[in-house]
């Protein structure tokens, strides 16, 4: 028997060192295909090991459980559209740390259910793992419902939310020592994974729109920690070092978001940036009466015709209007007139981590093509045209300019657009970004409105290209 | 209580080992390693299958039921759409 968990613990060690080496392949493009693939041999292997644990006297609940959650996974991650991503992955983020808060309350029931009291470092390190999880859970669930659409997208903020959310935190704390010291009675791990929920849902429902890709990050590197936290309640190393590691890699992808903002975790977090309704009408006057030009497809057409080098800027204007493949198009045909046509991707577009790149990369645009922020920003001084597809306040110039603390971009490091020689902006209306804010790129000298859809405006550009 | 304290080791090394392996990631792969690393988190998935394969009382054996549908769809979602990013970004050279 003791050979036997020696053997299983040495197999889990392997799957841990195919999770680690499958994270470093994944974090560089020529091995992130093979980084992948080692990951899913490690889960496969840590699977196959834990099925032969004597512990196991049934297994019908289980096949049933796998097929059941192998069919809806195969089949949601085959079908679903790339413009859906940020929601799929938020819904992946909700599954896992669901699956931990279950597993860890379960542990729990089963050591009650043997008679036996669970020592301190069980119960204490089983209510992490259930408060962690279900913030993740019901946090994701709410993420999911803003991204689809189902919710309003805007943040919502109510009266004494920070006070409300303080007492929910006390509430959950306390109601996790009362499990701590009556782990028999399952009501009170029943309400302290609803309370724990509920406190997921009033963290997110304050942040909304471009704040999006911050929370995404946070509630996959939560899903990690949930599951970090059930490794300690399964006294098993091999929950504790992967879900470490996803917790880590969570925590950089929402360091990297919160600094392309300028921002800091607290104030996306708590601040409801974009929540009041602007009332900066008149600024907005100020900024843009009589100074901004109006321009035509065929206008813009006949510019791009004399130019050599065009840099694209997509927004979540594109994903909106789902612009993507229109852009392929007027690309296509910009390059087989030799004009180099590049994209200018900056960090926080769209509503997730890589948002822009994965739905570029749909359109079959290349993704040597896709350049970064600090990459692309020295060659806007080379480029003839511009071209921002449903992006707004990461090329607003506002951001370099002002100390203000009362402007929410103060800071922010910006696409700089405003050195190319012409800058065409798409866009419906002059109606302002998340940030509320007017831009000033939209008066600018050298920029032309094209005011339409961005995939309308795309497919117009196209035929106008091919009509010269 | 030497179990807490390596269990304790284990994780805080765990952590520093994730920030030192993915210290700089191309924003080109922020999608698919957020995804691709939401699926290792499903290992939760060993504890699910104890769980719902164990001696319990009716109500663990049901949530142990749930969380392996839960961390199955997380495991085999996560790394086959992610496996689908990859390939999209792949296959155009």
């Amino acid at each position: 028997m003791d050979n036997f968990i020696n053997i299983v613990n040495l197999i889990y060690l392997a799957s841990a060192i195919l999770f680690i080496v499958g994270l470093k392949n994944l974090s560089s493009p020529s091995t992130a295909v093979r980084g992948n693939l080692l990951a899913a041999t490690g889960m496969l292997i840590a699977i196959i090991v834990t099925l032969l644990n004597q512990k196991i006297i049934t297994y019908e609940i289980i096949i049933i459980g796998i097929i059941l959650g192998a069919l809806i996974g195969t089949i949601t991650a085959v079908k679903v559209p790339m413009t859906a991503m940020p929601q799929f992955v938020a819904s992946l983020n909700g599954f896992g740390g669901g699956a931990s808060t279950l597993v860890a309350s379960s542990a729990l029931i089963s050591i009650i259910n043997q008679n036996q009291d669970p020592t301190y470092y069980f119960s204490i390190s089983t209510i992490f793992s259930v408060i962690i999880g279900s913030v993740t859970f019901f946090g994701s669930i709410l993420a999911f419902g803003k991204l689809q659409g189902l919710i309003s997208e805007k943040p919502i903020l109510f009266f004494g939310r920070h006070v409300i959310i303080i007492l929910l935190i006390i509430i959950t704390i306390t109601l996790g020592i009362l499990v701590i010291l009556n782990p028999s009675n399952l009501i009170f791990l029943c309400i302290l994974i609803a309370s724990a929920g509920i406190l997921g849902l009033l963290l997110v429902i304050p942040i909304g729109g471009a704040d999006m890709p911050v929370v995404i990050s946070l509630l996959n590197s939560y899903s990690g920690l949930a599951a970090a936290a059930t490794g300690f309640v399964l006294e098993n190393n091999l929950l504790i070092i992967s879900g470490s590691l996803v917790g880590a890699a969570g925590l950089i992808l929402t360091n990297l978001m919160c600094k392309a903002m300028n921002r800091s975790l607290k104030n996306v977090l708590f601040g409801g940036l974009g929540a009041v309704a602007t009332t900066q009408d008149d600024s907005a006057e100020d900024v843009y009466e009589g100074k901004v030009k109006s321009s035509s497809s065929e206008e813009i057409a006949l510019l791009l015709d004399s130019a050599n080098r065009v840099i694209i800027v997509p927004g979540y204007g594109m994903a909106v209007a789902q612009a993507q493949h229109a852009i392929r198009e007027l690309s296509n045909i910009l390059e087989s007139k030799n004009i180099n046509v590049d994209y200018a991707i900056h960090p926080v577009a769209g509503r997730m981590p890589g948002h822009m790149n994965v739905l570029l990369a749909d359109a079959d645009i290349p993704y040597e093509k896709l350049k970064e922020m600090d990459e692309i920003n020295p060659q806007f001084k080379e480029t003839d045209v511009v071209i921002i597809i449903g992006a707004n306040d990461v090329v607003n110039p506002v951001a370099n300019e002002s100390n203000d603390p009362s402007n929410p971009i103060a800071g922010m490091p910006i696409l700089e657009v405003t050195e190319a020689q012409v800058i065409v902006v798409i866009k419906r209306s002059l109606s302002p970004g998340f940030a509320g804010i007017p831009n000033p790129l939209f008066a600018a000298d050298n920029t032309l409105m094209l005011f339409a859809d961005a995939k309308q405006a795309a497919l117009d550009l196209t035929t106008s290209m091919k009509n010269l | 209580m030497e179990a807490i304290i390596f269990a304790i080791t284990v994780f805080i090394l765990a952590i520093f080992l994730g920030v030192e392996l993915i210290n700089k990631v191309p924003p080109i792969l922020h999608t698919p390693l957020m995804s691709g690393a939401n699926a290792i988190s499903g290992i939760t998935i060993v504890g699910a299958l104890i769980a719902a394969g164990s001696d319990n009382q009716i109500i663990g054996t049901i949530f142990g039921f749930i969380a392996v549908v839960f961390a199955t769809i997380n495991v085999v979602g996560g790394f086959a759409v992610t496996h689908r990013m990859l390939y999209m970004f792949r296959k155009r050279k």
